[in-house]
């Protein structure tokens, strides 16, 4: 026992001295700015080294706080690189001029200025607006009444649930060219020789919003069904008994006892249509990709009538390549979702109580 | 009288959710119809049967996969590389991060708890600009390229998917009770031999769950490749396939709807497949979230 306790020791001490070597190689590799392909490899190894050093650690005391940092490490390290330092760097640079690789000068508040000058950019905040609105009442009210469908016992219920629920599967870039291709041709097709109208529904920017409204409401109703589903389910049976003796007619069942019991679920629902509305962008690059002319707004023409928020940060930083625009915008895209989620959940729970 | 009502009501209500059950899966249809066309059939007709054969399928298919701005094969293989990756990390890292900030009541799993949470709310948008500038940065520094390889998206991933994954775990761990753990450490378990003899394979449901819900995420992530592999590189996932695919054959609709065919077949088939636990996988995912 004594003996493996040692050879333990050694080892330990071996991988730790090795580890830290390796990283510090690689390190004045890094900085003497030779040209090595084995530097990576270096890095990876002095990490290992380091950590089965550490593994290896005599201690019975520490031990214990040794596996709590070796177990956090992988995932703590790797959403400090991926979210949290990129989202500090991005406040920095929407100060500044930075473009997308280095940065001159501090501009100040003037990105942040500019944006509200824009007349593009306002028309992308109010049509970002109006369709979180349109599809947070819409959007539930498809799902809710799809869901009172689907839990009434009815046999073969369990498919229709699977075909309502079987577009939320697929990836909103190819859900929206085939919805391009419905909509160029089929409703194309189907308008001119219904109505005379011989022009796509996506070449105008209403009626392509529309179709973006549509499509969204085809993808996502029937996940947010499967959600009204299970709060349904949880309303116990006696209590709708209980109501039928009482001589309530399906009406007011719905309004006086199955609403308010899932009102948890609607709040649960509101808020997951609203951050997802809020934050689209697949559907709309494809469907529309913002095309759209708006003949006057604030004094100008605007060619992205169906451009949202999401959208129009990308074109701004990937078209037009001006990244601390960008970045700025998509802070207050930030800002934005915050309050009206927290204003939301505060909403929805007020009234939960009163409920 | 009773029972006459309820019939009319019964066939009122098939009758609306075979209505909408056709709206719903018309488009899957108009797909897989139109793959089997030539360019000048579905133009004529888009909702026709005149010209669709299994023959003109298979011209399709083979027009499509072997196509050098799709290749089917390549991007499917990507996908599923980089998907099958992100996702045993996530189980792997995220239930041990859990376990860890779940079992420590101090100060600092705490505050490590509340940033994952807080974290949640903050949309992409805010973060891929200086992500592509800071992976660049890491991969110089380190020597191995973090952009345009599979690595560094594989990496991205374990970081965006890090927070939902410890929610909904730690919530499954909070139920287990700590007695196990004891009476494991009394048999002389280390506590890493505790945590990967006792807990994990007790975490199974729970991890089905998260695996659902970050692999639907995952496969159909289009912005976050698109930004990291760049369009145009060796390295494509499917929706990107699509994208450039379509780009560069606009209007041909056969080709583009046979695209779309081959994109969405896998997740439809995973779906017959697997119905009920993915189904149950987001309800978890949402409710908890």
């Amino acid at each position: 026992m004594k003996e493996a306790s040692s050879i333990k020791r050694i080892v330990s001490f071996i991988c730790l001295i090795a580890g830290i070597g390796l990283f510090v190689w690689a390190m004045a590799l890094d900085f003497s700015g030779a040209d090595v392909k084995y530097r990576g490899w270096l890095f990876i190894l002095g990490v290992i080294g380091i950590i089965a050093g550490l593994y290896l650690f005599p201690t019975l005391k520490y031990h214990r706080t040794i596996i709590n940092i070796i177990f956090l490490f992988p995932l703590l390290f790797a959403f400090f690189i991926t979210v949290i330092l990129p989202m500090f760097l991005g406040l920095f640079y929407s100060f500044t001029d930075w473009n997308g690789i280095e940065y001159h000068n501090f501009v100040g508040v003037e990105n942040y200025a500019k944006m509200f000058r824009q007349p593009s950019f306002v028309w992308s905040i109010l049509i970002t607006a109006l369709f979180v609105v349109a599809n947070m009442i819409l959007v539930n009210l498809v799902a809710f009444l799809l869901a009172l469908l689907c839990t009434s016992k009815l046999k073969g219920m369990g498919f229709f649930r699977a075909a309502y629920f079987l577009p939320n599967l697929i990836g909103g870039i190819v859900l929206g060219y085939i919805w391009q291709f419905i909509f160029a041709n089929v409703v194309t097709m189907m308008t001119n020789s219904l109505f005379n109208v011989r022009h796509s529904m996506l070449a105008n920017t209403n009626t392509a919003f529309a179709g973006i409204v549509i499509v969204y409401i085809w993808q996502y109703a029937g996940y947010i069904m499967l959600i009204y589903i299970t709060g349904l389910n949880t309303v116990p049976g006696d209590v709708l008994e209980a109501a039928a003796i009482d001589g309530a007619n399906p009406v007011q069942t719905l309004f006086e006892i199955k609403i308010p019991m899932i009102a948890p679920t609607i709040t649960i629902c509101t808020f997951l249509t609203l951050t997802s509305a809020f934050k689209q962008f697949d559907v709309n690059l494809s469907l529309t990709n913002g095309a759209g002319a708006v003949p006057s707004f604030m004094g100008e023409f605007i060619t992205n009538g169906t451009e949202m928020l999401a959208l129009n940060i990308y074109s701004t930083a990937i078209t037009e390549r001006s990244y601390s625009y960008a970045q700025s915008k998509a802070f207050l895209f930030f800002v934005i979702l915050a309050c009206v989620s927290i204003i939301q959940v505060r909403i929805s729970n007020k009234k939960e109580v009163e409920l | 009288m009773h029972t006459k009502e309820k019939t009319s009501s019964v066939i009122a209500k098939v009758v609306i959710a075979v209505i909408v059950a056709i709206y719903v899966l018309f488009p899957f249809a108009l797909v897989v119809l139109n793959s089997c066309k030539a360019k000048n059939d579905i133009t004529n007709n888009p909702i026709g049967f005149e010209g669709a054969s299994f023959s003109q399928l298979l011209q399709n298919l083979n027009d499509v996969i072997n196509n050098k701005s799709f290749l089917f094969w390549n991007a499917f293989g990507y996908s599923a590389l980089i998907t099958v990756l992100s996702l045993v990390l996530l189980a792997l890292f995220g239930a041990m991060a859990a376990w860890v900030i779940c079992r420590n009541k101090t100060k600092w799993s705490l505050a490590i708890y509340f940033t994952f949470i807080a974290s949640m709310i903050i949309p992409f948008q805010v973060v891929m600009l200086p992500l592509i500038s800071t992976f660049r940065e890491a991969g110089n520094f380190i020597g191995i390229p973090m952009l345009m390889s599979v690595q560094g998206i594989v990496f991205a991933y374990l970081g965006f998917g890090g927070a939902m994954t410890v929610f909904i775990l730690n919530g499954f761990i909070k139920g287990i009770p700590y007695d196990l753990e004891e009476a494991a450490s009394i048999d002389g378990c280390s506590p890493e031999q505790t945590f990967f003899r006792v807990i994990f394979p007790l975490l199974t449901p729970v991890i089905t769950t998260v695996t659902i819900l970050n692999g639907m995420w995952i496969w159909n992530d289009y912005l976050l490749p698109s930004l990291m592999l760049g369009r145009s590189g060796d390295i494509k996932t499917l929706p990107i396939a699509v994208q450039a695919f379509v780009g560069s054959y606009v209007k041909q609709w056969n080709l583009i709807l046979t695209g779309a065919l081959l994109a969405i077949l896998p997740m439809v088939i995973l779906f017959l497949i697997a119905q009920k636990q993915i189904m149950k996988g987001m309800i978890e995912g949402a409710v908890k979230g």
